[in-house]
C-alpha cells in the first residue's frame, strides 16, 4: 500500500514538473527573444513586462476550432500529438535533481531516456505522414532524415559520458562526476548541445518546419489544442535536453552548498542550457537541408567518435 | 526506493499520467472549442490554391542513404553501452579497448567511403545517383 502511494505521488510530481518547467522555458523564450530582437509584441499582454502573454496564448489555442482535414488518415492524425508529450514526460521522470530527488530511478535510466526520446519523434513523423498534405509530407521526410542523423552523435556522446562514469544510470553518472569532466568531456558536451538543438528541430536546424518553404512542416494541418500540444512537446524537449546535459556534464546536483540544496544547482545549470538553446535560435540563420546533413555526418559524428576514444583511453589509463 | 521494481512502476504511473493529461486536454478541447465544419475548411491546405492530386507523394531517394548509414552506426552504438560497464575491469579493460577501436575504425572507414563517393554532398555532381 505504501509503495502504491509513493508511485502515485511520484507520478503526480513528475506531471506537475512537466506542466511547470516547459511553460517557464516558453515564457523565458518570449521575453529573451523579445529583448534580443527588440520586439514589443511580447511585452504588452497583462501590463507589467507582458507577464500574461503565455496565458493569452493558452486561451487562444483552447478557443480555436479543431480541424481534421478530409484527406487525413484521421486516427493517426488525432493521436500523433500524444506521442511527443508522453515520451518527454517519461524522459523527464528519470532526470535526477538530487541524490534522492528524482521521479524514478532505474539502473539504465540513460538508455531509457534515449530510447523513449526516440519514440517522441515518431509523433512528428506520424503527423507529417497522416496529414495528407504535401508540405507535411516533405516536412516529415526532412524530420526523419534530420533525426536519424543527429540521434547518432547524441547517442555517441551520451555513451562517452556513460563510459567515463562506468554507469548507465543518470544518478550513478552524477555520483561519478568530478570537475575534470568539464575539460575531459568538453567536446562531447558541445556536440551534445548542437545535436540536441537539431533533435528539437529548433533554428538553425529547423528545416522540417521551415516557415518560408513548408508553412509549418508536419504541423501545417494542425489547429488549436493539438497544435499547442506539439509546441508543449517542443518546450518539454528543451527542458529534457538541457537538464540531461546538466546531469551528464555538470554533475547534476554538485555544488558548493549542502546536498539538500542540490536541486537548486540542477535548476540553475539546466536553466543556463535552456537559455543557450533559446539564444542559439535568435543568433543563427537556418541551414540548408544538405548542409544540415553534412554538419551531422562530417562534423559531429567524427568529433563524437574522437571524444569516445579520449574517454575510453582516459578511463583505461586512470583505472590501471 | 524500497525495491528495484518501484522505479519501473513509477515509470508506468508516469505513462498513465501522460495518457490522462492527453485525454483531459482533448476533453477540454471538445468542451471549449467551437465547431463549424465546412468543406472549404476541411480541404487540404496548399497556400490557398485548390489541392492538386493527393498528399501522399513520392519523395527523394537521397534520404534513404542517411537511414542506411544510421542503421550501421546505431548497431555500433548499441555495443558501446554495455562496454561502458566492463571497461574498468582489469582483465577486460585494455583488450576491450583495442577491440572496440578496431570495430569503430572499420565503421568509420565506411563513413569516409560514403563521403568520398559523394553520398553526403547534394546537387554538385551531374551523375548524382
Amino acid at each position: 500500500m505504501n509503495d502504491f502511494v509513493e508511485i502515485v505521488i511520484r507520478s503526480v510530481c513528475v506531471l506537475a514538473a512537466f506542466l511547470v518547467l516547459p511553460l517557464l522555458v516558453g515564457q523565458t523564450e518570449h521575453k529573451v527573444m523579445g529583448h534580443m530582437q527588440g520586439r514589443l509584441g511580447p511585452m504588452e499582454a497583462g501590463g507589467f513586462h507582458g507577464w500574461a502573454q503565455l496565458i493569452a496564448d493558452g486561451v487562444k489555442f483552447a478557443q480555436k476550432e479543431d480541424i481534421v482535414p478530409l484527406a487525413a488518415d484521421k486516427r493517426v492524425f488525432r493521436i500523433a500529438p500524444a506521442l511527443g508529450i508522453v515520451a518527454y514526460l517519461l524522459a523527464l521522470a528519470v532526470i535526477p535533481f538530487g541524490p534522492h530527488f528524482y521521479g524514478a530511478n532505474v539502473p539504465g535510466s540513460l538508455v531509457w531516456l534515449l530510447a523513449i526520446g526516440g519514440i517522441g519523434t515518431l509523433g512528428t513523423l506520424m503527423a507529417g505522414w497522416s496529414s495528407g498534405n504535401k508540405y507535411s509530407l516533405l516536412g516529415g521526410m526532412r524530420t526523419a532524415a534530420q533525426l536519424v542523423s543527429y540521434e547518432l552523435p547524441l547517442i555517441l556522446v551520451c555513451a562517452s559520458f556513460a563510459i567515463a562514469a562506468g554507469s548507465l544510470s543518470l544518478v550513478g553518472i552524477a555520483h561519478a562526476w568530478n570537475p575534470w569532466w568539464l575539460i575531459w568531456q568538453l567536446p562531447g558536451a558541445l556536440v551534445f548541445l548542437v545535436a540536441a538543438t537539431a533533435e528539437l528541430q529548433r533554428p538553425p536546424f529547423d528545416m522540417p518546419v521551415a516557415d518560408s518553404e513548408l508553412v509549418m512542416g508536419p504541423f501545417t494541418e494542425y489547429t488549436g489544442l493539438r497544435f499547442a500540444l506539439f509546441l508543449l512537446a517542443e518546450y518539454a524537449g528543451i527542458v529534457v535536453m538541457s537538464f540531461l546535459l546538466a546531469a551528464l556534464w555538470l554533475g547534476a546536483w554538485a555544488g558548493p552548498l549542502p546536498d539538500s540544496l542540490g536541486w537548486l544547482w540542477m535548476l540553475i545549470k539546466g536553466g543556463i542550457f535552456a537559455f543557450v538553446i533559446i539564444w542559439i535560435r535568435v543568433a543563427w540563420p537556418r541551414l540548408r537541408e544538405d548542409q544540415l546533413q553534412r554538419v551531422a555526418w562530417l562534423g559531429l559524428v567524427p568529433i563524437a567518435l574522437l571524444q569516445l576514444a579520449i574517454t575510453a583511453v582516459g578511463v583505461v589509463v586512470t583505472s590501471r | 526506493m524500497s525495491s528495484g521494481v518501484t522505479g519501473y512502476l513509477v515509470l508506468l504511473g508516469v505513462g498513465v499520467a501522460g495518457a490522462v493529461l492527453f485525454g483531459a486536454a482533448m476533453i477540454s478541447r471538445r468542451l471549449l472549442a467551437p465547431r463549424a465544419p465546412g468543406l472549404a475548411k476541411l480541404t487540404t491546405y496548399e497556400s490557398g490554391v485548390d489541392p492538386v492530386q493527393g498528399g501522399w507523394a513520392q519523395t527523394h531517394f537521397r534520404y534513404i542513404t542517411y537511414a542506411f548509414l544510421y542503421v550501421i552506426f546505431a548497431v555500433d552504438a548499441v555495443y558501446l553501452f554495455p562496454w561502458a560497464l566492463v571497461l574498468r575491469d582489469h582483465s577486460l579493460g585494455v583488450a576491450s579497448l583495442v577491440e572496440m577501436a578496431i570495430f569503430v575504425v572499420v565503421v568509420l572507414v565506411g563513413l569516409l567511403h560514403a563521403a568520398r563517393r559523394g553520398l553526403l554532398t547534394w546537387g554538385t555532381r551531374s551523375d548524382d545517383h
